[in-house]
């Protein structure tokens, strides 16, 4: 006979919603849009229909400035605030290797939830106890790369 | 009497609160137990096999519809067409009638809070065909605004679709009194019951209306399953929405007749083990009684409405009580549906957070998304005090009420 659904993991929640978390999710940096920027773009999360809006200001192949926009819920909201002041000074190729320095912390990896690089993210280690949630991390993450992939598309 | 036992996914998890039976609905054990039995003892392909066992299972298929028909309080059983549910349904219309019937300067006409299966296919039709696209607002309290419907329902008006039951509001719609404004003006009412079906007497040839939508899977029977009751005169009315085996009647080089009703808008091979459980899973409804079913589930929203207005900072929409389905959604102050569906998930509460498939309406309440909990002949008080706890753990988790983010949203 099949075993009933796994029992409630303990402590998975206050690893998860880390006061660092919250406090981001309250005041988040860098919430609304851009005047002018060189790049945008919108990523959804295909599950809730959510989205965040990146604008995006360059200083050559640099990030000088970025902003997000969306009511979404801490998760992302957190991700995305934490995202804007650590892209700044950063490169396209810096992001795509910092993206996926993330997905390793939210699949659970010991070494990435060490890693000095990835700052203050390293308090959405807790995702990876709670899988559904690893979209809501990288939201803002797939916005801010596509915004430097693409050209300036219209600022919503 | 706890029905709890009478669903062996509900039995195996003694700590689930399964509060999401408007998404879908969990399964009773005869559903599960006619499927085998048909599997085990009719399975065949029907309509086509000269032998005993094809005819067995030919003749599960058409005491299946006969039953669903008896269920949807439609005589006429060769108006109960079988689809893959709700959504292919109301497809079905928009393309096979609505293609043909629809033309340049007509109207459609949607209400405000139409689960986007009953308002993309309408909607995209209209941009088709050059026909107008109104939607009917709703009143500040919730409900569609009749005064408002009448102003933009007129004589070019060729369909008026609406919900039978909001799937986000719970709340049942002033059907007749639609019915009265299409038919004034001589338009189809096509009617979405995903949400109406598992809760108010589907009906269908005392209401006057043209169509009757609804899903398998949210009664409780399997998913892949759903049901389009239709007059005669309107299916007759419109070509085929798929062609193929098992619909037509004489295929000619250059043109094919088709099938009489219901075969005609059943191409290829049918979901004959589906609709026999969808047959056992209305059975085990009728059994119950549709009244006591709709009761018990307005019963506990009821108390889950009142409890959770206790809590500070949390928002209920909808309808007063007395006219609600058994749906329940809800916001709470400073933290997302999502992150509240999450914290509940851990104790084993399951609801739905999100847009629940109804953009629009969301954009009228102003809000994102909400919370929903909806109840089902299965749940009891246990889960209502089990929701309401999960709630006042996440206010504690995110630190009270009034965070900015929210107040924002309000
Ligand atoms: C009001 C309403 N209409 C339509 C649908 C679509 O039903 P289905 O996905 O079973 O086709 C749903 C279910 O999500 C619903 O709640």
């Amino acid at each position: 006979m099949p075993r009933p659904a796994e029992p409630p993991e303990s402590g998975a929640l206050e690893a998860l919603y880390q006061e660092q978390i919250l406090a981001h999710y309250r005041r988040p940096h860098n919430k609304g849009s851009l005047d002018e920027p060189d790049a945008s773009a919108t990523a959804a999360n295909p599950l809730c229909g959510e989205a965040i809006a990146v604008t995006v200001r360059r200083d050559g192949e640099r990030i000088s400035e970025v902003a997000f926009a969306g009511q979404t819920c801490a998760i992302s909201q957190a991700s995305a605030s934490m995202m804007t002041d650590l892209a700044r000074g950063k490169t396209l190729p810096e992001i795509v290797a910092l993206t996926g320095r993330l997905a390793e912390l939210l699949r659970g990896d010991r070494a990435a939830a060490a890693d000095p690089a990835l700052g203050d993210l390293r308090a959405l280690g807790g995702v990876a106890r709670i899988p559904a949630r690893i979209p809501c991390a990288v939201l803002p993450w797939r916005a801010l790369t596509d915004a430097l992939l693409q050209e300036v598309t219209d600022v919503a | 009497m706890s029905r709890r036992t009478d669903f062996p996914l509900l039995v195996r998890n003694p700590g689930m609160h399964y509060l999401d039976s408007a998404a879908t609905a969990q399964k009773p054990r005869v559903v599960l137990d006619a499927l085998r039995t048909f599997y085990e003892t009719a399975y065949a392909n029907p309509h086509r096999g000269s032998y005993a066992l094809s005819m067995r299972a030919t003749d599960a298929y058409h005491a299946a519809r006969e039953r669903i028909a008896r269920f949807a309080g439609a005589v006429d059983s060769t108006g109960v067409i079988f689809t893959r549910g709700t959504t292919e349904a109301i497809n079905l219309l928009a393309t096979a009638w609505g293609r043909a019937a629809v033309g340049p300067g007509d109207e459609i006409v949607v209400t405000r809070l139409e689960h986007h299966s009953n308002f993309v296919p309408w909607q995209q039709l209209a941009l088709a065909q050059g026909a107008a696209f109104r939607i009917a607002e709703l009143t500040p309290d919730g409900d569609i605004d009749l005064d408002r419907l009448r102003r933009i329902v007129t004589p070019r008006t060729k369909v008026v679709a609406v919900a039978h039951v909001s799937n986000v509001l719970g709340a049942e719609i002033p059907l007749q009194e639609i019915t009265a404004i299409a038919r004034a003006v001589g338009a189809r009412i096509v009617v979405d019951g995903a949400q109406g079906a598992p809760h108010i007497p589907v009906a269908f040839d005392e209401r006057g209306i043209d169509a009757y939508a609804f899903s398998g899977h949210k009664l409780g029977g399997p998913m892949g399953i759903g049901v389009l009751v239709a007059r005669r005169e309107f299916l007759e009315s419109m070509p085929p929405y798929q062609m193929g085996g098992g619909q037509i009647e004489f295929v000619n080089d250059d043109r094919t007749t088709w099938a009489p009703l219901p075969n005609k808008f059943e191409a290829g091979t049918p979901n004959v083990g589906d609709a026999v459980g969808l047959a056992a899973a209305v059975e085990y409804l009728d059994g119950i009684g549709m009244a006591e079913v709709a009761r018990h589930a307005r019963d506990l929203s009821a108390i889950a409405v009142r409890e959770l207005r206790l809590v500070e900072g949390v928002r209920v929409f909808g309808p007063p009580i007395t006219a609600r389905c058994g749906v329940v959604s809800f916001t709470l102050d400073g933290v997302h549906p999502h992150d509240l569906a999450t914290i509940l998930d851990q104790d084993g509460v399951a609801i739905r957070a999100g847009h629940h498939c109804a953009q629009p309406l969301m954009r009228a309440l102003q809000v994102p998304a909400t919370a929903r909990a909806s109840f089902a002949i299965h749940n009891d008080a246990s889960d209502v005090t089990a929701l309401v706890a999960g709630v006042r753990k996440a206010q504690a988790i995110f630190g009270g009420v009034g965070t900015p983010a929210h107040a924002a949203a309000r």
